[in-house]
């Protein structure tokens, strides 16, 4: 230990200085910790926890144990795959676990959610909970096989069981299953039928049209940018107040303008009537369908691309163009070779602006997309608010949102996240 | 600074005890908004206010949400509505769930004038344990007069008969109704729909049907759109609820027609939240709002019929138009000669499995 040997430097107070400058460094860090520890709850509450119980409830299943204590352990030794149903004991168990349930009006709970797997199941439960109240075990004269199955011939079957028995774990896959269009069948894990299958379908379609409004947003607002760095500031200035306009109007009035715009007895159509270039029938269907939702779309993430390719376009010197011009580059090859490589960061940053949010868009897709042209987000609202299928909304959200971080990465891969400027 | 401290704290103290010794208890109650909130506040909870003075009711128009919402509120501990009013579907799936109380018909509610117990005067309306109903409404078809010529359309089948009524049709994007519809315009009796539609054969038969109109169909999710779709002449017919259609034809007087035939009926009623705050003074107030009176009442307001069966009698004239409201009612007799009672139970079973084929029949070209 050599530096131990050699004297220390004290401060006035004759604490070493070593120590005296450990103490000052901690005490800013701790500083910059409080300062920093009101954003850092706050994404916590209101970014990680909801994701991470996201999450969870996409592979939660603990209600079958729960409502149905003692059947599981004793339905757990049963093999479906023999063909015939449970034992004697399995449906005295259950009996007992029933009525319990059906009491406290929870047996329906579990009905439902295991409706969500075999149609029927259902008002199967319901039938047997309202039954199972007025049963009494102790004073049946059948077996309690036979008691069960008298309430409804479905307890008899195997496959009722089966379903039981599959999701009866603390953990499911069924809901990730579902989306992406397969489900368990007697062979295992299968494709769901042709005319079943909705959401493989539905991703693609998000992922193509977000490509397809980032490329159209790069396309529209290139040249915009340009214009606004360009200008003189007083007249740039201005012009930014229109970009800024819309931007600053409620979405929703946005999305109803481009209703009353494109419909078919909308301004367009009328317009292009009135001039003769279309007759009464054959006017143009520009609404309910994808083309509603690219138009609308991107007419309203425009700002999202204009803003950061603005603010990169600024900084750039018009020397450099000037430079290469008086070296003998066209105006075209002055643009390819100088411009336009500096502006990559601002087409970067836009881009996963605009596509991130395009990806879960919601509102304007369900108002101007028809049934062609609404996105994933529109089912993930579905199955919240409409259909109750909580769990199979957040196997859907997690997808989303992995397929967001693969993207991610690849883009950082390929671009680099270093790249991207927002301004 | 101290003394103006003190003064404004006593001001604080005295304005919160005043407001105490004023105070109502508060009753939140959960609906539809629009018209059909204003008729519930005049045929129920006006009268209800003037008898209690006590009692403030307070309207929430969160019933499209409500499903969802009372499952947030219950799991996260803090039920803060007392009655809300919801379709069936949502009755049926939030008492599965124990979100719902169950009620006693026959002790909770007043019989009919004549002594009938509730529960019979309710009958099969009474579709879950937690559900109270209030109306009957139905889907029915709705059309252009101006654009159908001299025969307007009298069956289900002419919505599927595109040689005669060539043109577009705005459809609930819903399986719910349609389903029904392909198969009874497929020929299928209305007693039998629904035991055809729970085999698979059945439900093919359904979507063939329907892809014969497929490319002539503008879907609609929201109530509204069919009467706007209708008066802006993008559709020439349309399936609509029939109060809907009762204010496009009655009061806006839009050149629009309505259909009985086929009509689907569905219910609209209560249910109480488990833990709902104030269940004492909820009790009291449905015993009220559901009496054979004002059940009839409400009809005065909104072209839907009451869900007693001795409500219907005492069906008047509407509040503002003057107009007698009886023919207006989807349970007159002379317009409930071929109709369709929705069947819940079927739908809490299939509702999962048909939902996800229709989608992706939507999405097929």
């Amino acid at each position: 230990m050599a530096q131990s040997n050699t004297t220390d430097l004290k401060t006035a107070d004759g604490i070493s200085l070593k120590l005296s400058l450990q103490r000052s460094l901690r005490r800013k860090k701790r500083n910059a910790l409080l300062l920093v520890t009101p954003l850092f709850l706050f994404i916590i509450i209101t970014f990680i926890i909801p994701i991470a119980y996201m999450l969870v409830r996409s592979v939660d299943n603990g209600i079958t144990a729960e409502i149905l204590p003692t059947t599981v352990p004793l339905l757990a030794k049963w093999d479906p795959l023999l063909g015939e149903t449970p034992d004697e004991d399995v449906y005295k168990a259950f009996i007992v676990d029933g009525k319990v349930a059906a009491k406290a009006k929870t047996i329906n709970r579990l009905g439902k959610r295991l409706n969500y797997e075999k149609s029927g199941i259902s008002s199967l439960f319901r039938k047997t909970g309202r039954k199972l109240r007025k049963l009494e075990p102790e004073k049946l004269t059948t077996s309690h096989k036979d008691a069960l199955i008298k309430i409804d011939k479905k307890w008899g079957q195997v496959e009722t069981w089966e379903v039981i028995h599959r999701e009866s774990g603390p953990y499911t896959k069924s809901y990730f299953l579902s989306a992406v269009d397969m489900e368990y069948d007697a062979n295992g894990i299968q494709w769901k039928e042709e005319d079943s299958r909705i959401y493989l379908n539905l991703f693609k379609r998000t992922l193509w049209l977000s490509f397809l409004i980032t490329f159209l947003t790069v396309l529209l607002g290139y040249p915009i940018a340009y214009l606004l760095a360009t200008l003189k500031t007083s007249t740039s200035n201005l012009l930014i107040i229109l970009v800024l306009l819309p931007f600053w109007t409620s979405l929703l009035v946005r999305t109803s303008s481009w209703i009353a715009l494109l419909q078919k007895e909308g301004v367009i159509n009328d317009f292009l009537f009135a001039i003769g270039l279309i007759s009464d029938d054959g006017r143009l269907a520009m609404i309910h369908n994808q083309m509603g939702t690219v138009v609308a779309m991107t007419h309203i993430l425009l700002p999202f691309m204009i803003l950061p390719l603005f603010s990169v376009m600024k900084t750039i010197n018009p020397s450099y163009v000037r430079a290469a011009r008086s070296m003998g580059a066209t105006s075209f090859t002055a643009f390819r070779r100088v411009y336009f490589p500096n502006t990559i960061a601002g087409i970067g940053a836009g881009g996963i602006l605009v596509f991130i949010l395009s990806i879960g868009y919601y509102i304007t897709p369900a108002l101007v997309g028809g049934t062609k042209g609404t996105l994933i987000s529109n089912f993930i609202a579905y199955h919240i608010s409409g259909s109750l299928n909580w769990g199979l909304a957040a196997a859907l959200g997690t997808l989303l949102l992995l397929l967001v971080v693969a993207l991610y990465i690849l883009y950082d891969k390929i671009v680099g996240i270093d790249n991207m400027k927002l301004g | 600074m101290k003394t103006f401290i003190k003064c404004s704290l006593a001001t604080a103290v005295l304005a919160t005890s005043v407001s105490t010794a004023q105070a109502k208890t508060e009753m939140v109650v959960v609906s539809w908004g629009g018209a059909y909130t204003k008729s519930q506040q005049k045929a129920y909870h006006e009268p209800y206010m003037k008898n209690n003075p006590d009692i403030k009711i307070i309207n929430d128009d969160s019933s499209a949400e409500a499903a969802s919402k009372m499952r947030a509120q219950a799991e996260a501990g803090k039920v803060t509505w007392d009655l809300v009013d919801v379709v069936p579907d949502d009755a049926v799936a939030l008492c599965d769930e124990g979100l719902a109380i169950e009620i006693d018909a026959d002790k909770l509610l007043a019989p009919a004038p004549d002594g009938t117990p509730a529960s019979k005067d309710f009958g099969d309306a009474l579709v879950s344990p937690c559900f109270i109903p209030q109306i009957v409404y139905s889907t029915t078809i709705g059309y252009r007069t101006d654009k159908v010529g001299d025969s307007p359309p009298t069956s289900i089948n002419d919505v599927f008969d595109l040689k005669k009524y060539p043109g577009k049709r705005a459809l609930n994007k819903n399986p719910v109704g349609n389903l029904e519809w392909a198969l009874m315009a497929d020929g299928v009796a209305s007693a039998d729909v629904y035991k055809e539609l729970a085999t698979d054969a059945g439900v093919a038969r359904a979507f063939k049907k329907l892809d014969t109109i497929k490319n002539e169909v503008v879907w609609w999710t929201k109530g509204a759109q069919p009467g706007q779709l209708l008066a802006d002449g993008e559709v020439i017919m349309a399936s609509a609820y029939n109060g809907r259609l009762f204010s496009a034809i009655v009061e806006n007087k839009q050149p629009v027609g309505m259909m009985w035939d086929a009509q689907l009926f569905e219910l609209d009623g209560w249910i109480i939240p488990k833990g709902a705050p104030h269940l004492e003074e909820v009790y009291k107030y449905l015993k009220f709002a559901t009496d054979t009176q004002r059940l009839a009442d409400q009809a005065k307001y909104i072209s839907y019929g009451p869900a007693r069966k001795s409500s219907a009698a005492l069906v008047g004239k509407h509040a503002e138009l003057g107009i007698d409201m009886a023919p207006h009612m989807p349970t007159n007799p002379a317009n409930a000669k071929n109709t369709l009672f929705k069947d819940i139970n079927f739908w809490a079973d299939h509702k999962e499995e048909l939902a996800e084929k229709f989608e992706a029949w939507l999405a097929k070209s």
